[in-house]
């Protein structure tokens, strides 16, 4: 440790400017500020500082999502078994799945941390930490079978348009992570949605599929048919194929309960957010004629990627509402959107990755009401005073 | 008309080296160098009405505001004018009087004094009208204003602020003369601590009397104003601190500008944490001398929140009551952000010392991380018990955007209100300083 210190020590002066590769000052600051929290000191203002950092902030969304992560992996490996018939045990699987998704990731954060370095150099900034997350959200919102190159390009796609154009962290209108999926479904529609995406190996035509196996998604058995042969215990406890985070409710609820004790995610958006499937499920329920409309309200709840658009998606800060009364509007919204995406539209049997980007999309709208509304209070206090 | 007001958010930081309620007295108190800092007074330019070698006494005038050439500073001693320190391009920076040791007062004839105007001009002319702040701007008040209120907050919550209940106790017949004058300019509100029994500002004779329930920043003067006068465009309120008060109230009784106060010394750096009495603007030197470890020391004039960064050679800030001495936070911290961190204080729960909710910290001054842009909401919302959306004004301010900050009610709000907010920063930006430069940018505008 201490040697490490007098080494970065040694090396700083070279990365500063006038320096040798001052080039790579922003790059140098990133890896010397992963090992050691800065020496540096307040000057005025509050001489104390609170320990966390967007450094600790987001660490804390990715200790969240290691749950429904690690089952992704064994689910992915458990499903191209089961595919094939066979069932080589827990550690095979999960070892198969791990080898799956590791590769995904590792592009997912290679391709988005070059932009993400490479922007930070050309405005001489630091390298902001909000990919940290994205570029884990990213694998965990695609079918297990998307080719690489595909999520480099959508990566890329991501960083670039949907968050380095508007100036970066901070900055961006919508969710890069979901601008990643939604340019991959748009673009690649068929490596995006089907029957044989979700699970791995099944797209490849020398794979020998066991008969009469499908690898439909409950939702999506549901909205052709009415009906699937997937239990309701399965789909909370993710043995369904899926994208490869999204399955597990009972996971994702942990990363939850991780995400709202830290305080690092907004409660208010994740309540209302269910709050607003649960009383359109309801609606629906009643109106509807169709098999699908008559799908229980609350399990929409455990299909799909709900559970985790809403924990993990809706909830980021810089696209979510910013005020605390736009939180609930903001994820109610959410909620609903999911359900008529889903239910009465016909084109999508999936409507949580449109719902929030159109939640993101209206959040700004829906601030601008809040501070209207503390403004109007102010100034009617103002007239009332005189 | 009496109400107790809860308030549920903020947050109190228990810090280590909280002083014991016992009172010493400092040596020397007439022979002591003291300096008014121009700095402590925000769009004040100094006009100097003496030059080093002049002759002074306690209650003469040092110099004016070329704003407002009304306002006077004086000197709280009677001595000799040492030094007149400057900075860059010639800024004022220190007026340093040094103590005869003969306590000779100027004379101020306070009998008469009936009416508004009065009551004014004895205050400007003694020196004591810049302890009288006015929201809107926190800025001396404007003597040419009128004013709807005069608010004095009795306590202060901040961590290991002085307990004014202690302070003041032997001194409520001075503090009520003090609020006597002012209730000439504007009728005087007191905000009392709802947790303290037997409050010795309970019989004060005012207008109104409410106490307040809550952590830090339940004391602040402008959370208080803002559930029982709020501050609305075009309107003034006078805030002043109760021990400015009672000096105020002392220049009544006696004639003369009194200015001696009892502040405390805190802090995990200071030996023996305590109260000591000593007058204004001191020089720290002698009240810290020896009963701190100096080593790697950040002494503040003030509370860790707001207070200013000075050194062993400082002097007391003009508004501060306290001194504060904690460790500097000069150090690297391997893989500080990864680790669990069961001794490191945050408002979140991402570290485990939530584990340890009533443990006594000691903070230093490490920034724990580098500037970054505003990602997190909801942090200063749940610091800031006034109707007022932080994160917007704080980009308003930033955006330099006048009528918006009009709009989010920048004429409410003083530096020390985001206090917490700048404590619990995600991103680590300097949120009073911004502040302050909404406030600057708003007094520019009107004048």
């Amino acid at each position: 440790m201490k040697a490490l210190r007098k080494y970065l020590d040694k090396i700083k002066p070279n990365f500063q400017e006038g320096g040798k590769f001052s080039k790579l000052k922003s790059t140098f600051g990133a890896f010397e500020s992963f090992f050691f929290v800065p020496d540096k000191v307040t000057t005025k203002g509050a001489h104390i500082r609170d320990n966390m950092d967007m450094k600790r902030n987001m660490t804390a969304v990715i200790i969240a999502l290691l749950p429904a992560l690690f089952f992704g992996m064994w689910n992915t490996g458990s499903f191209h078994y089961k595919a094939l018939g066979e069932n080589p045990g827990f550690w095979s699987e999960f070892f198969y799945g791990l080898g799956q998704v590791f590769p995904i990731i590792v592009v997912s954060y290679v391709s988005g941390l070059f932009l993400e370095f490479l922007f930070a150099q050309i405005r001489k900034e630091e390298v902001n930490e909000g990919f940290l997350v994205t570029g884990l959200l990213i694998p965990m919102i695609v079918p297990v079978d998307v080719p690489l190159w595909m999520v480099a390009v959508a990566t890329m796609f991501a960083v670039l348009i949907g968050k380095e154009v508007f100036g970066g962290t901070g900055m961006n209108i919508v969710n890069p992570a979901l601008l990643a999926r939604a340019f991959l479904f748009f673009a690649y529609p068929s490596k995006m949605s089907g029957d044989k995406v979700w699970i791995a190996g099944m797209g490849d035509p020398e794979t020998k599929i066991v008969d009469g196996f499908s690898g439909a998604t409950p939702l999506a058995d549901l909205a052709n048919t009415g009906s699937t042969h997937y239990s309701i215990a399965d789909q909370f406890f993710g043995f369904i194929p899926g994208a490869i985070g999204e399955t597990s409710t009972l996971c994702i609820l942990i990363g939850a309960v991780i995400l709202i004790w830290t305080g690092v995610a907004s409660w208010k958006i994740m309540i209302s957010g269910v709050a607003g499937l649960l009383l359109t499920g309801l609606l629906i329920n009643a109106c509807g004629e169709s098999a699908y409309t008559q799908v229980p309200f609350w399990q929409h709840l455990i299909l799909g990627g709900f559970a985790f658009g809403i924990v993990f998606m809706a909830t980021d800060p810089v696209t979510a509402a910013q005020t605390e009364t736009g939180k609930w509007i903001y994820g109610f919204l959410i909620g609903a959107m999911v359900l008529l995406v889903r239910v009465i539209n016909p084109a999508f049997p999936e409507g949580v990755m449109l719902a929030i980007l159109f939640g993101n999309i209206c959040a700004p709208l829906i601030d601008h009401f809040v501070i209207q509304a503390n403004i109007k209070r102010r100034k009617k206090r103002a007239v009332a005073a005189n | 008309m009496s109400k107790v007001i809860k308030l549920k958010k903020g947050l109190d930081i228990n810090l280590k080296g909280k002083a014991e309620l016992a009172l010493t007295e400092a040596s020397g108190i007439a022979e002591v160098e003291i300096s008014i800092k121009p700095s402590d007074f925000p769009c004040m330019k100094p006009a100097l009405k003496v030059k080093e070698g002049d002759k002074v006494k306690a209650g003469s005038v040092l110099f004016t505001d070329k704003y407002r050439p009304e306002i006077c500073f004086c000197s709280p001693v009677s001595g000799t004018v040492a030094e007149i320190r400057r900075a860059e391009r010639r800024r004022i920076t220190d007026i340093v009087v040094k103590g005869d040791g003969a306590s000779e007062y100027e004379k101020f004839d306070t009998a008469n004094v009936n009416s508004k105007d009065a009551a004014k001009e004895l205050l400007l002319k003694s020196g004591v009208w810049p302890y009288l702040r006015q929201r809107p701007f926190n800025i001396i008040a404007d003597p040419q204003s009128e004013f709807k209120a005069v608010y004095v907050s009795t306590f202060d919550s901040a961590p290991l602020a002085p307990d004014y209940q202690f302070i003041l106790k032997d001194q409520v017949a001075e503090f009520q003369a003090g609020v006597d004058i002012l209730g000439k300019i504007a009728p005087v509100y007191l905000g009392l601590d709802a947790k303290v029994k037997d409050n010795i500002f309970a019989g004060v004779k005012c207008k109104e009397i409410n106490s307040f329930d809550g952590p830090h920043p339940a004391g602040n003067a402008g959370v208080q104003i803002s559930h029982i006068i709020p501050v609305n465009k075009g309107e003034n309120v006078i805030v002043v601190n109760p021990q400015d008060v009672a000096i105020i109230g002392r220049l009544v009784k006696n004639g003369i500008y009194d200015a001696k106060k009892t502040v405390v010394i805190a802090g995990s750096k200071v030996n023996k944490p305590q109260y000591i009495k000593t007058i204004a603007n001191t020089s720290v030197a002698p009240l810290i001398n020896g009963n701190i470890d100096a080593d790697n020391a950040r002494i503040i004039s003030g509370n860790v929140l707001t207070g200013t960064k000075i050194d062993e050679k400082g002097f007391l800030g003009f508004y501060d009551n306290a001194i504060t001495v904690i460790p500097e936070g000069n150090y690297y911290d391997f893989f500080g952000w990864a680790l669990p961190g069961f001794k490191k204080f945050s408002v979140s729960r991402t570290f485990f010392s939530w584990l340890t909710p009533k443990k006594q910290y000691d903070l230093d001054t490490n920034m724990h991380g580098e500037e970054r842009a505003y990602v997190v909401t909801g942090t200063y919302e749940k610091l800031l018990p006034m109707d007022i959306l932080p994160l917007q004004l704080i980009k308003a301010i930033l955006a330099e955007n006048i009528e918006l900050m009009e709009d989010l009610g920048i004429y409410e709000v003083a530096e020390e209100d985001f206090a917490l907010c700048e404590f619990a920063d995600t991103s680590k930006t300097e949120i009073q300083a911004i502040i302050r430069k909404g406030l600057d940018l708003m007094v520019a505008e009107s004048r």
